[in-house]
């Protein structure tokens, strides 16, 4: 079934993951979104006053795709070797809460009316709520761009955002596909042996080994934040038999019934309480981890750049001095030498600056959602305590 | 986990108990009515009944035999209790007949924090006294001990009674015995009075996984837990036994408390011969249920009848509910450990010593809550599935009792349906001038009258004894679940 969702500027929730700096000059947000079928439809929103647009405020229709050609632009830049390309935001993914939709119209026989009314309106709040995170997840993808004082001049940045016709992107495909995974291999295989040249530059060889440890551990911690929060939620799908008192009128004078039904309804209240926990949870553990994953892998993409840039350049220099000893295209391999220098001395500069703002950003951003997370967690803890104290007290003074 | 309370002595009385006694209260009156409706005998609030009988409405004949008698007093020392509760007074009474004092053991449980919650035992209407100063009868179950090795190893409890009733020898004796013991006092308590239409309450389950690996020695969180599980089921289990007056004074039940020694109950092996023929006897007498079509009369046995297999098939799905929430809590305590560590490495690996430290303490807050995640789990595992457990299987003794019912009403009617033929079988032999054979035939008469008449004063018999019984079972207090767990959370 075909479920449309719109979503209004100011009720979804802002970019969690990133502390940004809004900029008058450019201000680049996701204002409406539709949910169709099988693809998702953006209305990307910019507000400028920067002469590059036509005009100063105006609206394009996007999809994921649009997004990933994008991205890829970016990445295949040699200009921005030397920069942290913002991650690509995760394709949008329905197909887990659309079967569930499904299998839920398949037994709607088999239930009861108020049951399956519950069950569809719980499902349907989780298609929100992923819908609401991918919205969230470009978005935030758009604004990291726009921030970027760089990036944010970029051409086909401003195509995207102001071409008002399709940009005919279409996805990758399969021969592409398998390009790019050739293209993967390749770029890992030589990524290990950049790795393994030993850095001059003390800051980058700390950079170096502190960003793999630290994308392995958040790759960890990752894994794990979901299987928790999965199996939180799991325990939500537990079906709570509502015993109906009026089957025992005279066999159980008050007291047995009321405690046994007291007790199912404290436990869908509790449940209640504890979906919203593994919602807060989900949205503020989980998915920053899961940024903060792919960020650190485009950390880590721009370190292999820079490695390669050196290893070029040192074998450039190698090169140089082969050809000054033969005294042979010598010239050649000076401009050679010249060229990998600089594009290393960029790439170096910029990408010291790179790594020490996405170090702050990481830091601002942890903070940011671990305390919103605790206050959450808190603030149900205590929802949850006091609705067993009130039934508690219900119990005790039932007569 | 759960830690273990001493027993409080005589008076101390927590704030939780009194509570519960004042439900208790209200729980009696309206027990009270209801017990009015069936037999029409006014208590009286200060003194025992000498040597009134009430006159029952229950059966339909109003045969008074000794055993009503008792059933009566029974019937109004409950009544008594009731209404005494909240004075709290000791009772003890001096029937009429003294050849079986008509007791009513109060019982305290133990208070282990996770035991004292479901020991509450069904027929309460005693109990009263239980948070009171005055008990007359105290069972424990502790101290599990592996004796022996390999498969022939079993696990010896300490059955610790303390009591001073005058039915035992000593006030305060402990024994040892093993869970097949256990299970051979149910038998014969099963044998005794399930036909007579006593509910006996049911012995807890064997399982022959938990006891193998258990055997095999595995000191692991699982076989600890199904020890546990285990010794808190028999507890409650013989914690009903006794509070049930007549169970109380069987012989049997006497001399499992007593005895140091106890012949060995073969017969409760899971593969013996006795078991498979147990489990003949139950398919045989499930196929007897179905055909035995009753004429039910009373329509007080039908709509409970109805009553109960509601209920069960209730509890049933609540029970697996709560079985499968405990599993995921567990679940989700050993995800919330790994993550724990992940996130603690995490913090590890940090530079920002702020953010390092902040992800670390974030590390031992998760493992907190996974702690707490397992007590939870526990704590449900222990209180409710395990209570809802008893109720279930309590409830398919109730029908039992009901199934046995039936089985005297067809035996009353097959053997009225025998007398008419044999008088049949007279009044044809009167005809035919035989005298020899009619005074044969009238001896059979005779005989088969006096069957019929023992087969209807049987049937009346359970049939009053069921009443009563489900009284009993009505006077179920609860208890409060959840005090721990709140505890735990705040």
């Amino acid at each position: 079934c075909e479920v449309h969702s719109c979503i209004s500027r100011d009720s979804h929730p802002r970019a969690v993951n990133v502390d940004l700096q809004t900029d008058a000059t450019l201000q680049v947000d996701i204002s409406d979104a539709l949910s169709e079928r099988d693809k998702v439809k953006f209305t990307v929103h910019t507000k400028s006053t920067l002469p590059n647009f036509k005009q100063n405020e105006f609206s394009v229709v996007r999809q994921h795709e649009e997004f990933i050609w994008l991205h890829d632009s970016f990445v295949e830049n040699e200009d921005y070797a030397g920069f942290i390309i913002p991650p690509a935001p995760p394709r949008p993914d329905f197909d887990a809460s659309r079967e569930k939709l499904q299998k839920l119209g398949e037994g709607e026989g088999s239930m009861t009316k108020e049951e399956f009314t519950k069950m569809k309106q719980e499902l349907e709040a989780e298609y929100l709520a992923i819908f609401k995170k991918t919205v969230a997840m470009h978005e935030v993808f758009l604004c990291r761009v726009a921030a970027h004082p760089v990036l944010r001049k970029d051409l086909n940045f401003h195509v995207f955002l102001e071409y008002n016709q399709d940009l005919s992107v279409r996805g990758k495909n399969k021969k592409e596909k398998l390009e790019d995974f050739f293209k993967n291999v390749v770029k890992s295989a030589d990524g290990v042996i950049v790795a393994g040249v030993k850095d001059v530059d003390d800051f980058f060889e700390h950079e170096k080994t502190f960003l793999l440890e630290y994308h392995n551990r958040v790759k960890d911690a990752s894994i794990k934040s979901d299987r928790m929060i999965r199996s939180h939620k799991s325990k939500l799908h537990i079906p709570f038999p509502h015993l109906f008192p009026h089957l025992f009128p005279h066999l159980f004078p008050h007291l047995f019934v009321r405690f046994f039904l007291k007790v199912s309804e404290l436990f869908e209240k509790t449940r209640k309480i504890e979906a919203r926990v593994a919602a807060d949870e989900d949205l503020k553990l989980a998915d920053l981890l899961k940024y903060y994953l792919r960020e650190s892998q485009a950390a880590k993409d721009l370190l292999y750049r820079r490695g390669r840039a050196l290893v070029d350049y040192e074998n450039a220099n190698k090169a140089l001095d082969k050809a000054r000893a033969k005294n042979k295209d010598v010239l050649q391999a000076e401009t050679t030498q010249q060229v990998c220098c600089q594009k290393f001395e960029k790439i170096s500069e910029s990408a010291k600056q790179e790594l020490i703002d996405f170090k702050t950003r990481r830091v601002a951003a942890f903070r940011k959602n671990l305390v919103e997370l605790a206050e959450l967690e808190l603030k149900h803890a205590k929802g949850n305590l006091q609705l067993l104290q009130s039934c508690l007290a219900v119990l005790k003074g039932d007569t | 986990m759960a830690e273990e309370r001493e027993p409080p002595p005589l008076g101390d009385v927590g704030q939780a108990d009194f509570v519960e006694v004042e439900d208790g209260e209200d729980l009696f009156v309206s027990t009270v009515t209801t017990i009015e409706q069936l037999s029409p005998t006014t208590p009286e609030p200060s003194c025992l009944p000498a040597e009134d009988i009430s006159t029952n409405s229950n059966g339909p004949k109003q045969e008074i035999l000794l055993d009503d008698d008792q059933e009566d007093l029974f019937a109004e020392a409950t009544e008594e209790v009731s209404l005494d509760s909240p004075e709290r007074e000791p009772i003890l009474s001096d029937g009429p007949s003294p050849a079986i004092t008509p007791v009513t053991p109060t019982v305290i449980i133990t208070p282990r924090a996770e035991a004292s919650m479901f020991d509450r035992s069904l027929d309460e209407d005693e109990d009263t006294e239980e948070n009171g100063d005055t008990f007359d009868m105290q069972i424990t179950v502790s101290d599990p001990e592996k004796v022996g090795d390999g498969m022939n190893a079993y696990m010896a409890y300490k059955v610790t009674t303390k009591t001073s009733l005058n039915l035992f020898s000593r006030n305060e004796f402990s024994v040892k015995r093993r869970f097949s013991d256990f299970l051979g006092l149910h038998s014969k308590l099963a044998s005794k009075y399930m036909h007579i239409g006593y509910i006996v309450p049911p012995a807890p389950e064997k399982s022959i996984v938990g006891m193998t690996k258990v055997k095999v020695g595995k000191e692991d969180l699982s076989s600890a837990e199904f020890v546990e599980k285990r010794r808190s089921a028999l507890q409650r289990y013989l914690t009903r036994t006794v509070t049930h007056p007549a169970l109380l004074k069987d012989p049997d039940v006497i001399q499992f408390l007593e005895n140091t020694e106890l012949p060995r109950a073969v017969s409760t092996q899971a593969l013996s011969g006795a078991g498979i023929l147990r489990m003949v006897n139950k398919a045989a007498e499930a196929v007897n249920k179905m055909t035995i079509k009753m004429n039910e009369s009373d329509a007080w046995f039908e709509e409970k009848q109805q009553q109960f297999e509601n209920l069960d098939i209730q509890l049933r799905k609540l029970h697996a509910s709560v079985e499968s929430l405990v599993c995921h809590r567990k679940e989700l305590s050993v995800n919330t450990a790994s993550f724990a560590k992940s996130a603690a490495m995490l913090g590890n690996s940090e530079d920002h010593t702020a953010l390092s430290r902040a992800l670390s303490q974030l590390a031992e807050v998760e493992e907190k809550i996974d702690q707490l995640h397992q007590e939870q789990a526990y704590a449900d595992f222990y209180l409710f599935s395990e209570l809802l457990g008893d109720y279930v299987r309590l409830i398919a003794a109730v029908k039992g009792v009901f199934d046995q019912r039936m089985k005297t009403w067809s035996k009353w009617q097959d053997a009225q349906l025998l007398l008419q033929r044999k008088r049949e079988a007279e009044t044809k032999l009167q005809y035919a001038n035989k005298p020899d054979k009619l005074q044969q035939a009238k001896d059979e008469i005779k005989e088969w009258e006096t069957k019929v008449q023992q087969g209807e004063r049987d049937f009346e018999q359970i049939s009053k004894n069921i009443r009563q019984e489900v009284g009993r079972f009505e006077l179920i207090k609860y208890w409060e679940a959840f005090l721990p767990e709140a505890k735990a959370i705040a």
